[in-house]
Protein backbone atom coordinates (compact mmCIF):
# COMPACT_ATOMS: atom_id res chain seq x y z
CA UNK A 1 0.00 0.00 0.00
CA UNK A 2 1.09 3.62 -0.71
CA UNK A 3 0.82 5.71 2.34
CA UNK A 4 0.15 9.66 2.66
CA UNK A 5 1.21 10.49 6.17
CA UNK A 6 -0.27 14.15 7.73
CA UNK A 7 0.94 15.21 11.09
CA UNK A 8 4.40 14.01 12.47
CA UNK A 9 4.50 14.28 15.43
CA UNK A 10 5.45 11.47 17.98
CA UNK A 11 2.66 9.20 15.85
CA UNK A 12 2.88 10.43 12.38
CA UNK A 13 6.94 9.90 12.23
CA UNK A 14 6.43 6.44 13.53
CA UNK A 15 4.37 5.36 11.31
CA UNK A 16 6.40 6.47 8.30
CA UNK A 17 9.56 5.01 10.40
CA UNK A 18 8.05 1.34 10.60
CA UNK A 19 5.86 1.42 7.66
CA UNK A 20 8.49 -0.48 5.44
CA UNK A 21 8.81 -2.70 7.67
CA UNK A 22 5.18 -4.07 7.49
CA UNK A 23 5.57 -3.61 3.58
CA UNK A 24 4.20 -0.30 2.64
CA UNK A 25 5.63 2.71 0.92
CA UNK A 26 5.54 6.02 2.10
CA UNK A 27 4.64 8.15 -0.88
CA UNK A 28 3.63 12.00 0.80
CA UNK A 29 5.02 13.17 4.45
CA UNK A 30 3.32 16.30 5.92
CA UNK A 31 3.49 18.05 8.98
CA UNK A 32 2.39 21.79 10.25
CA UNK A 33 4.47 23.46 7.76
CA UNK A 34 5.44 21.45 4.95
CA UNK A 35 5.76 18.26 3.14
CA UNK A 36 7.46 16.14 1.16
CA UNK A 37 6.30 13.94 -1.98
CA UNK A 38 7.89 11.22 -4.00
CA UNK A 39 5.81 8.35 -5.43
CA UNK A 40 8.53 6.06 -5.27
CA UNK A 41 8.75 6.20 -1.88
CA UNK A 42 10.09 9.25 -0.18
CA UNK A 43 13.66 9.04 1.94
CA UNK A 44 12.16 8.98 5.40
CA UNK A 45 15.12 8.59 7.63
CA UNK A 46 16.43 12.31 5.83
CA UNK A 47 12.64 13.71 6.00
CA UNK A 48 12.95 13.37 9.68
CA UNK A 49 16.32 14.51 10.09
CA UNK A 50 15.68 17.89 8.50
CA UNK A 51 12.84 18.12 10.71
CA UNK A 52 14.87 17.31 13.60
CA UNK A 53 17.28 19.76 13.02
CA UNK A 54 14.29 22.44 13.18
CA UNK A 55 13.19 22.87 9.54
CA UNK A 56 10.12 21.22 7.94
CA UNK A 57 10.09 17.12 6.87
CA UNK A 58 10.28 19.07 3.12
CA UNK A 59 9.75 21.82 1.07
CA UNK A 60 6.41 21.27 -0.86
CA UNK A 61 3.56 22.78 0.42
CA UNK A 62 1.12 20.41 2.61
CA UNK A 63 -1.54 20.28 -0.41
CA UNK A 64 0.52 18.21 -2.41
CA UNK A 65 0.86 15.31 0.05
CA UNK A 66 -2.98 15.19 0.50
CA UNK A 67 -3.09 15.38 -3.59
CA UNK A 68 0.14 12.46 -3.64
CA UNK A 69 -0.42 9.12 -4.56
CA UNK A 70 -1.75 6.90 -2.36
CA UNK A 71 -3.93 4.54 -1.33
CA UNK A 72 -4.29 5.31 2.52
CA UNK A 73 -4.38 8.78 4.22
CA UNK A 74 -3.11 8.68 7.63
CA UNK A 75 -4.32 11.68 9.58
CA UNK A 76 -2.31 12.17 12.56
CA UNK A 77 -2.70 15.67 13.53
CA UNK A 78 -3.19 16.87 16.75
CA UNK A 79 -6.79 16.18 17.89
CA UNK A 80 -8.86 19.56 17.91
CA UNK A 81 -12.19 20.19 19.22
CA UNK A 82 -15.34 21.45 17.52
CA UNK A 83 -15.47 21.45 14.13
CA UNK A 84 -12.26 19.21 13.92
CA UNK A 85 -10.18 20.62 11.75
CA UNK A 86 -7.58 20.41 9.69
CA UNK A 87 -7.80 17.03 10.59
CA UNK A 88 -11.67 16.64 9.04
CA UNK A 89 -11.03 18.29 6.09
CA UNK A 90 -7.62 16.17 5.54
CA UNK A 91 -9.97 13.00 5.74
CA UNK A 92 -13.11 14.29 3.68
CA UNK A 93 -10.50 15.39 0.71
CA UNK A 94 -8.89 11.93 0.83
CA UNK A 95 -12.42 10.38 0.98
CA UNK A 96 -13.20 12.26 -1.77
CA UNK A 97 -10.87 11.06 -4.24
CA UNK A 98 -11.54 7.49 -3.21
CA UNK A 99 -8.77 6.57 -1.11
CA UNK A 100 -9.35 5.21 2.16
CA UNK A 101 -7.99 6.91 5.43
CA UNK A 102 -6.71 5.81 9.19
CA UNK A 103 -6.97 7.88 11.73
CA UNK A 104 -4.55 8.68 15.35
CA UNK A 105 -6.76 12.11 15.08
CA UNK A 106 -9.86 11.51 17.71
CA UNK A 107 -11.08 14.94 16.80
CA UNK A 108 -13.20 13.79 14.10
CA UNK A 109 -14.45 10.50 15.13
CA UNK A 110 -15.31 11.71 18.26
CA UNK A 111 -17.01 15.53 17.58
CA UNK A 112 -18.16 15.14 13.94
CA UNK A 113 -18.55 11.34 13.77
CA UNK A 114 -21.90 11.90 11.19
CA UNK A 115 -19.96 13.49 9.11
CA UNK A 116 -17.54 11.50 8.95
CA UNK A 117 -19.87 8.43 8.10
CA UNK A 118 -21.34 10.09 5.50
CA UNK A 119 -18.40 11.70 3.86
CA UNK A 120 -17.46 7.48 4.12
CA UNK A 121 -20.70 6.65 2.26
CA UNK A 122 -20.14 8.69 -0.55
CA UNK A 123 -16.43 7.25 -1.21
CA UNK A 124 -14.88 3.94 -2.42
CA UNK A 125 -12.60 4.71 0.83
CA UNK A 126 -13.28 3.23 4.06
CA UNK A 127 -12.33 4.97 7.40
CA UNK A 128 -10.71 2.94 10.43
CA UNK A 129 -9.18 4.37 13.60
CA UNK A 130 -8.25 2.39 15.98
CA UNK A 131 -5.53 3.81 17.35
CA UNK A 132 -7.74 6.84 18.23
CA UNK A 133 -8.88 4.59 21.22
CA UNK A 134 -6.36 2.84 23.69
CA UNK A 135 -3.15 3.07 21.80
CA UNK A 136 -1.94 -0.05 20.65
CA UNK A 137 -4.28 -2.08 22.78
CA UNK A 138 -7.05 -3.48 19.93
CA UNK A 139 -10.29 -1.83 21.31
CA UNK A 140 -12.37 -1.42 18.54
CA UNK A 141 -11.29 -4.41 16.61
CA UNK A 142 -12.15 -6.51 19.04
CA UNK A 143 -15.91 -4.61 19.39
CA UNK A 144 -16.07 -5.02 15.83
CA UNK A 145 -15.25 -8.80 16.14
CA UNK A 146 -17.99 -9.04 18.96
CA UNK A 147 -20.47 -6.98 17.14
CA UNK A 148 -21.14 -3.55 18.76
CA UNK A 149 -24.51 -4.70 19.43
CA UNK A 150 -23.44 -7.60 22.06
CA UNK A 151 -21.60 -5.19 23.76
CA UNK A 152 -23.08 -3.48 26.76
CA UNK A 153 -21.38 -1.61 28.19
CA UNK A 154 -17.16 0.02 28.38
CA UNK A 155 -15.28 0.97 30.96
CA UNK A 156 -11.28 1.71 31.28
CA UNK A 157 -8.56 3.55 32.17
CA UNK A 158 -8.04 5.50 29.31
CA UNK A 159 -5.19 8.42 29.88
CA UNK A 160 -1.79 7.00 30.74
CA UNK A 161 -0.68 10.44 32.02
CA UNK A 162 -3.71 10.87 34.64
CA UNK A 163 -2.82 7.64 35.78
CA UNK A 164 0.72 7.76 36.05
CA UNK A 165 -0.25 10.87 38.52
CA UNK A 166 -2.54 9.30 40.37
CA UNK A 167 -0.47 6.07 40.52
CA UNK A 168 2.61 8.53 41.94
CA UNK A 169 0.32 10.56 43.98
CA UNK A 170 -1.08 7.17 45.82
CA UNK A 171 1.82 5.18 46.05
CA UNK A 172 4.50 7.96 47.02
CA UNK A 173 1.77 10.47 49.17
CA UNK A 174 2.56 13.17 47.38
CA UNK A 175 0.82 16.11 45.91
CA UNK A 176 -0.82 16.59 42.57
CA UNK A 177 1.20 19.81 41.80
CA UNK A 178 4.38 18.04 42.85
CA UNK A 179 3.80 14.72 40.62
CA UNK A 180 2.37 16.94 37.58
CA UNK A 181 5.66 18.28 37.45
CA UNK A 182 7.77 15.05 37.67
CA UNK A 183 5.57 13.78 34.81
CA UNK A 184 6.44 16.66 32.76
CA UNK A 185 10.34 16.46 33.72
CA UNK A 186 9.80 12.73 32.48
CA UNK A 187 7.80 13.70 29.40
CA UNK A 188 5.06 11.69 30.66
CA UNK A 189 3.02 15.27 30.80
CA UNK A 190 2.83 17.56 28.35
CA UNK A 191 3.75 20.78 29.18
CA UNK A 192 -0.55 21.78 29.23
CA UNK A 193 -1.74 18.74 30.35
CA UNK A 194 -5.20 20.49 30.25
CA UNK A 195 -6.41 17.64 28.14
CA UNK A 196 -5.36 14.91 29.97
CA UNK A 197 -6.07 16.16 33.35
CA UNK A 198 -9.13 17.45 33.04
CA UNK A 199 -10.66 14.23 31.54
CA UNK A 200 -11.19 15.46 27.62
CA UNK A 201 -8.77 13.58 26.23
CA UNK A 202 -10.53 10.22 28.08
CA UNK A 203 -14.00 11.79 27.28
CA UNK A 204 -12.65 11.84 23.82
CA UNK A 205 -12.08 7.84 23.38
CA UNK A 206 -15.60 7.42 25.14
CA UNK A 207 -17.63 9.59 23.17
CA UNK A 208 -15.32 7.40 20.26
CA UNK A 209 -16.78 4.52 21.77
CA UNK A 210 -20.32 5.58 22.05
CA UNK A 211 -20.36 6.27 18.46
CA UNK A 212 -19.21 3.11 17.41
CA UNK A 213 -21.80 1.17 19.61
CA UNK A 214 -24.45 2.92 17.78
CA UNK A 215 -27.82 4.39 18.94
CA UNK A 216 -27.16 8.37 18.14
CA UNK A 217 -24.19 10.50 17.71
CA UNK A 218 -22.03 11.61 20.74
CA UNK A 219 -19.74 13.93 21.23
CA UNK A 220 -17.46 15.87 23.89
CA UNK A 221 -20.45 18.22 24.97
CA UNK A 222 -22.84 14.64 25.99
CA UNK A 223 -20.43 13.54 28.10
CA UNK A 224 -20.10 13.77 31.80
CA UNK A 225 -16.29 14.54 32.72
CA UNK A 226 -14.56 15.43 35.89
CA UNK A 227 -10.77 15.65 36.06
CA UNK A 228 -8.23 14.46 38.91
CA UNK A 229 -7.02 18.10 39.14
CA UNK A 230 -8.60 18.52 42.95
CA UNK A 231 -7.37 15.05 44.45
CA UNK A 232 -5.14 15.28 47.33
CA UNK A 233 -2.67 12.87 48.90
CA UNK A 234 -5.08 11.98 51.94
CA UNK A 235 -8.26 11.34 49.74
CA UNK A 236 -5.87 8.84 47.82
CA UNK A 237 -4.81 7.14 51.96
CA UNK A 238 -8.84 7.43 52.55
CA UNK A 239 -9.49 5.17 49.15
CA UNK A 240 -6.21 2.45 50.51
CA UNK A 241 -6.87 2.30 53.54
CA UNK A 242 -10.41 1.07 52.68
CA UNK A 243 -8.45 -1.18 50.43
CA UNK A 244 -9.25 0.62 47.06
CA UNK A 245 -7.29 3.20 44.92
CA UNK A 246 -8.73 5.84 42.38
CA UNK A 247 -8.42 5.67 39.04
CA UNK A 248 -9.67 8.29 36.45
CA UNK A 249 -12.25 6.18 34.49
CA UNK A 250 -14.40 6.06 31.30
CA UNK A 251 -17.21 4.91 31.25
CA UNK A 252 -19.95 4.23 28.03
CA UNK A 253 -22.96 2.64 28.90
CA UNK A 254 -24.92 1.52 26.34
CA UNK A 255 -28.93 2.66 27.41
CA UNK A 256 -32.30 2.98 25.89
CA UNK A 257 -31.89 6.65 24.60
CA UNK A 258 -28.44 6.20 23.47
CA UNK A 259 -24.60 5.92 25.47
CA UNK A 260 -24.03 7.34 28.47
CA UNK A 261 -20.61 8.95 28.93
CA UNK A 262 -18.79 9.72 31.95
CA UNK A 263 -16.15 10.00 32.79
CA UNK A 264 -14.07 10.90 36.37
CA UNK A 265 -12.16 9.78 39.39
CA UNK A 266 -13.95 6.16 40.62
CA UNK A 267 -12.76 4.17 43.79
CA UNK A 268 -11.72 0.86 42.09
CA UNK A 269 -10.40 -2.15 44.48
CA UNK A 270 -6.70 -2.01 44.90
CA UNK A 271 -5.17 -4.80 43.30
CA UNK A 272 -8.55 -5.44 41.15
CA UNK A 273 -7.65 -5.32 37.16
CA UNK A 274 -8.57 -1.99 36.72
CA UNK A 275 -6.47 -0.34 39.11
CA UNK A 276 -3.61 -0.29 36.40
CA UNK A 277 -0.16 1.58 36.74
CA UNK A 278 1.88 3.74 35.56
CA UNK A 279 1.31 4.81 31.80
CA UNK A 280 -0.63 1.34 31.48
CA UNK A 281 -4.12 1.69 29.84
CA UNK A 282 -6.84 -0.54 30.27
CA UNK A 283 -10.43 -1.13 28.69
CA UNK A 284 -13.30 -3.68 30.10
CA UNK A 285 -16.18 -5.07 28.15
CA UNK A 286 -19.41 -6.13 28.63
CA UNK A 287 -20.77 -8.49 26.56
CA UNK A 288 -24.02 -10.13 26.37
CA UNK A 289 -22.68 -13.39 25.32
CA UNK A 290 -19.20 -13.68 26.53
CA UNK A 291 -19.11 -12.36 30.26
CA UNK A 292 -16.48 -9.57 30.95
CA UNK A 293 -12.99 -8.78 28.64
CA UNK A 294 -10.32 -6.64 29.78
CA UNK A 295 -7.61 -5.43 27.29
CA UNK A 296 -4.32 -3.65 28.30
CA UNK A 297 -1.69 -2.38 27.14
CA UNK A 298 0.23 0.98 25.92
CA UNK A 299 -2.59 3.39 25.67
CA UNK A 300 0.48 6.18 24.17
CA UNK A 301 3.33 6.77 22.45
CA UNK A 302 4.49 6.99 19.18
CA UNK A 303 5.41 3.28 17.80
CA UNK A 304 3.07 1.48 20.39
CA UNK A 305 0.13 4.23 18.40
CA UNK A 306 1.54 3.42 15.28
CA UNK A 307 1.05 -0.46 15.47
CA UNK A 308 -2.76 0.16 15.79
CA UNK A 309 -2.35 2.54 12.44
CA UNK A 310 -0.69 -0.26 10.23
CA UNK A 311 -2.51 -2.47 11.53
CA UNK A 312 -5.96 -0.62 10.62
CA UNK A 313 -3.58 -0.04 7.05
CA UNK A 314 -3.26 -3.74 7.22
CA UNK A 315 -6.97 -4.25 6.83
CA UNK A 316 -7.50 -2.04 4.18
CA UNK A 317 -4.89 -4.44 2.59
CA UNK B 1 -53.89 -17.76 67.05
CA UNK B 2 -53.02 -19.86 64.16
CA UNK B 3 -50.58 -18.45 61.32
CA UNK B 4 -52.03 -18.18 57.97
CA UNK B 5 -50.22 -20.29 54.84
CA UNK B 6 -48.20 -17.89 53.70
CA UNK B 7 -47.33 -15.90 56.63
CA UNK B 8 -43.61 -17.29 57.14
CA UNK B 9 -41.92 -15.22 59.29
CA UNK B 10 -39.31 -12.84 57.39
CA UNK B 11 -36.59 -9.91 58.71
CA UNK B 12 -37.88 -6.79 58.07
CA UNK B 13 -36.13 -3.39 58.89
CA UNK B 14 -38.01 -0.27 60.05
CA UNK B 15 -36.07 3.31 60.18
CA UNK B 16 -37.64 5.88 62.32
CA UNK B 17 -37.36 8.97 63.36
CA UNK B 18 -37.54 10.13 67.37
CA UNK B 19 -37.57 13.13 69.25
CA UNK B 20 -34.73 13.34 71.72
CA UNK B 21 -36.85 13.25 74.55
CA UNK B 22 -37.06 10.43 77.40
CA UNK B 23 -38.62 7.67 77.29
CA UNK B 24 -39.26 8.15 73.15
CA UNK B 25 -37.61 4.70 72.25
CA UNK B 26 -39.72 2.60 75.14
CA UNK B 27 -42.76 4.35 73.43
CA UNK B 28 -41.32 3.28 69.60
CA UNK B 29 -40.68 -0.46 70.76
CA UNK B 30 -43.95 -1.23 72.23
CA UNK B 31 -45.98 -1.10 69.11
CA UNK B 32 -43.45 -4.04 67.86
CA UNK B 33 -43.60 -6.03 70.92
CA UNK B 34 -47.44 -5.84 71.50
CA UNK B 35 -48.26 -7.24 68.05
CA UNK B 36 -46.23 -10.23 67.83
CA UNK B 37 -43.20 -9.06 66.53
CA UNK B 38 -39.80 -10.29 67.16
CA UNK B 39 -36.99 -7.80 67.80
CA UNK B 40 -33.49 -8.47 66.27
CA UNK B 41 -31.52 -5.14 66.58
CA UNK B 42 -32.02 -1.80 67.63
CA UNK B 43 -29.17 0.53 66.10
CA UNK B 44 -29.17 4.08 67.17
CA UNK B 45 -26.55 6.23 65.06
CA UNK B 46 -24.76 8.32 67.80
CA UNK B 47 -24.25 12.02 66.80
CA UNK B 48 -26.48 12.00 63.81
CA UNK B 49 -29.50 14.00 63.25
CA UNK B 50 -32.36 13.93 60.38
CA UNK B 51 -33.13 16.78 58.51
CA UNK B 52 -35.60 17.29 61.07
CA UNK B 53 -33.46 17.41 64.04
CA UNK B 54 -34.42 14.32 65.14
CA UNK B 55 -32.60 11.02 65.85
CA UNK B 56 -33.18 8.26 63.13
CA UNK B 57 -33.14 4.72 64.84
CA UNK B 58 -33.13 1.74 62.93
CA UNK B 59 -34.93 -1.39 64.25
CA UNK B 60 -34.62 -5.03 63.02
CA UNK B 61 -37.23 -7.06 63.97
CA UNK B 62 -38.73 -10.65 62.64
CA UNK B 63 -42.84 -10.81 61.91
CA UNK B 64 -45.06 -12.65 59.54
CA UNK B 65 -46.12 -10.06 56.76
CA UNK B 66 -49.52 -9.43 57.81
CA UNK B 67 -48.45 -8.86 62.07
CA UNK B 68 -45.57 -6.33 60.21
CA UNK B 69 -48.43 -4.37 58.33
CA UNK B 70 -50.30 -3.94 62.20
CA UNK B 71 -46.68 -2.76 63.66
CA UNK B 72 -46.37 -0.43 60.78
CA UNK B 73 -49.83 0.70 61.40
CA UNK B 74 -49.51 0.85 65.36
CA UNK B 75 -46.61 2.49 64.98
CA UNK B 76 -47.83 5.42 62.98
CA UNK B 77 -50.64 5.66 65.38
CA UNK B 78 -48.67 5.76 68.46
CA UNK B 79 -47.23 9.08 66.63
CA UNK B 80 -43.76 7.48 66.15
CA UNK B 81 -42.82 9.17 62.64
CA UNK B 82 -41.80 5.97 60.29
CA UNK B 83 -39.42 7.25 57.83
CA UNK B 84 -38.98 3.48 56.08
CA UNK B 85 -40.36 0.19 56.51
CA UNK B 86 -39.79 -3.10 54.22
CA UNK B 87 -38.82 -6.39 54.17
CA UNK B 88 -35.62 -5.87 52.50
CA UNK B 89 -32.43 -5.26 54.67
CA UNK B 90 -29.34 -3.08 53.90
CA UNK B 91 -28.07 -5.68 51.17
CA UNK B 92 -25.62 -3.27 49.72
CA UNK B 93 -22.75 -1.52 50.77
CA UNK B 94 -20.81 1.74 48.86
CA UNK B 95 -18.22 3.48 49.53
CA UNK B 96 -17.36 6.97 48.39
CA UNK B 97 -14.94 9.75 48.86
CA UNK B 98 -15.50 13.40 49.05
CA UNK B 99 -12.74 16.40 48.59
CA UNK B 100 -12.64 20.01 49.25
CA UNK B 101 -14.20 22.30 51.87
CA UNK B 102 -15.89 19.66 53.95
CA UNK B 103 -15.55 21.91 57.26
CA UNK B 104 -17.16 25.22 55.69
CA UNK B 105 -20.13 23.39 53.78
CA UNK B 106 -20.81 21.45 56.88
CA UNK B 107 -20.55 17.92 57.07
CA UNK B 108 -23.04 16.79 59.45
CA UNK B 109 -25.35 18.58 56.84
CA UNK B 110 -23.89 16.50 54.26
CA UNK B 111 -24.50 13.54 56.25
CA UNK B 112 -27.58 13.94 57.15
CA UNK B 113 -28.98 14.88 53.84
CA UNK B 114 -27.46 11.42 52.52
CA UNK B 115 -29.46 9.46 55.57
CA UNK B 116 -32.59 10.84 54.73
CA UNK B 117 -32.02 9.35 50.77
CA UNK B 118 -32.56 5.85 52.12
CA UNK B 119 -28.84 5.01 52.82
CA UNK B 120 -27.20 4.86 56.61
CA UNK B 121 -24.11 6.27 57.04
CA UNK B 122 -21.89 3.36 58.34
CA UNK B 123 -18.67 4.58 58.86
CA UNK B 124 -16.89 8.20 58.41
CA UNK B 125 -13.03 8.74 58.49
CA UNK B 126 -12.30 11.79 58.01
CA UNK B 127 -8.70 13.37 56.69
CA UNK B 128 -7.90 17.29 57.05
CA UNK B 129 -4.48 18.28 57.11
CA UNK B 130 -3.61 20.05 60.37
CA UNK B 131 -2.48 23.01 60.57
CA UNK B 132 -3.10 24.35 56.47
CA UNK B 133 -5.51 25.71 54.89
CA UNK B 134 -5.82 22.49 52.01
CA UNK B 135 -8.83 20.74 51.51
CA UNK B 136 -9.92 17.79 53.72
CA UNK B 137 -11.37 14.68 52.81
CA UNK B 138 -13.92 11.88 53.64
CA UNK B 139 -14.93 8.73 52.91
CA UNK B 140 -18.31 7.52 53.93
CA UNK B 141 -19.35 3.73 53.97
CA UNK B 142 -22.93 3.78 53.23
CA UNK B 143 -25.09 1.18 53.83
CA UNK B 144 -28.46 0.95 51.27
CA UNK B 145 -31.29 -1.48 50.73
CA UNK B 146 -31.10 -3.64 47.70
CA UNK B 147 -32.01 -1.53 44.77
CA UNK B 148 -31.78 1.50 46.78
CA UNK B 149 -27.95 2.37 45.75
CA UNK B 150 -28.70 4.12 42.70
CA UNK B 151 -30.53 6.46 44.41
CA UNK B 152 -28.13 7.04 47.68
CA UNK B 153 -25.60 8.00 45.11
CA UNK B 154 -27.54 10.43 43.11
CA UNK B 155 -28.23 11.90 46.35
CA UNK B 156 -24.65 12.21 47.35
CA UNK B 157 -23.54 13.70 43.64
CA UNK B 158 -26.46 16.41 44.06
CA UNK B 159 -24.96 17.34 47.50
CA UNK B 160 -21.85 17.45 46.49
CA UNK B 161 -22.41 19.28 43.61
CA UNK B 162 -23.97 22.26 45.43
CA UNK B 163 -21.57 22.04 47.93
CA UNK B 164 -18.79 22.18 45.13
CA UNK B 165 -16.90 18.83 46.68
CA UNK B 166 -15.25 16.78 44.63
CA UNK B 167 -16.65 13.37 44.58
CA UNK B 168 -14.83 9.72 43.91
CA UNK B 169 -17.30 7.64 43.38
CA UNK B 170 -18.05 3.83 43.21
CA UNK B 171 -17.57 2.05 39.73
CA UNK B 172 -20.48 0.12 39.04
CA UNK B 173 -20.45 -3.39 37.74
CA UNK B 174 -16.80 -3.41 37.24
CA UNK B 175 -14.33 -6.27 38.76
CA UNK B 176 -17.32 -8.76 39.26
Amino acid sequence: MKLAIVGCGAVGSAVAELAGEYGHHVTALADSTSATVDSDGIDIAAALERKAEGQGVGTVDIDRALDAEYDVLVEATPTTLGDAEPGFSHVRHALERGSHVVLANKGPVAERYGDLRAAERESEGRVLFEAAVGGAIPVLSTIADLGPGNVTAVRGVLNGTANFILSRMSAEGLEYDHVLAEAQDLGVAETDPTFDVEGTDAALKCAILANVLGKGETTLADADVTGITDLTPSALDLATDDGRTVRLVGEVVDGDEGCAVRVGPRLVPENGTLAVTGTQNIVQLETRHAGQLNLSGRGAGGRATATAVLGDVGRLS
Amino acid sequence: MSEPADGAVSAYTVRLELVDEPGELLRALDPIANNGGNLLSIFHERGSLTPRGHIPVEVDLEATPERFETIVTALRDAGVNVIQAGAERYGEELSVVLVGDLVETDLSDTLSRVEYASASVADVALSAPAGTNKPASARLRLATQTGERDRALDTVRKVADEKDLLLVEPLVGADR
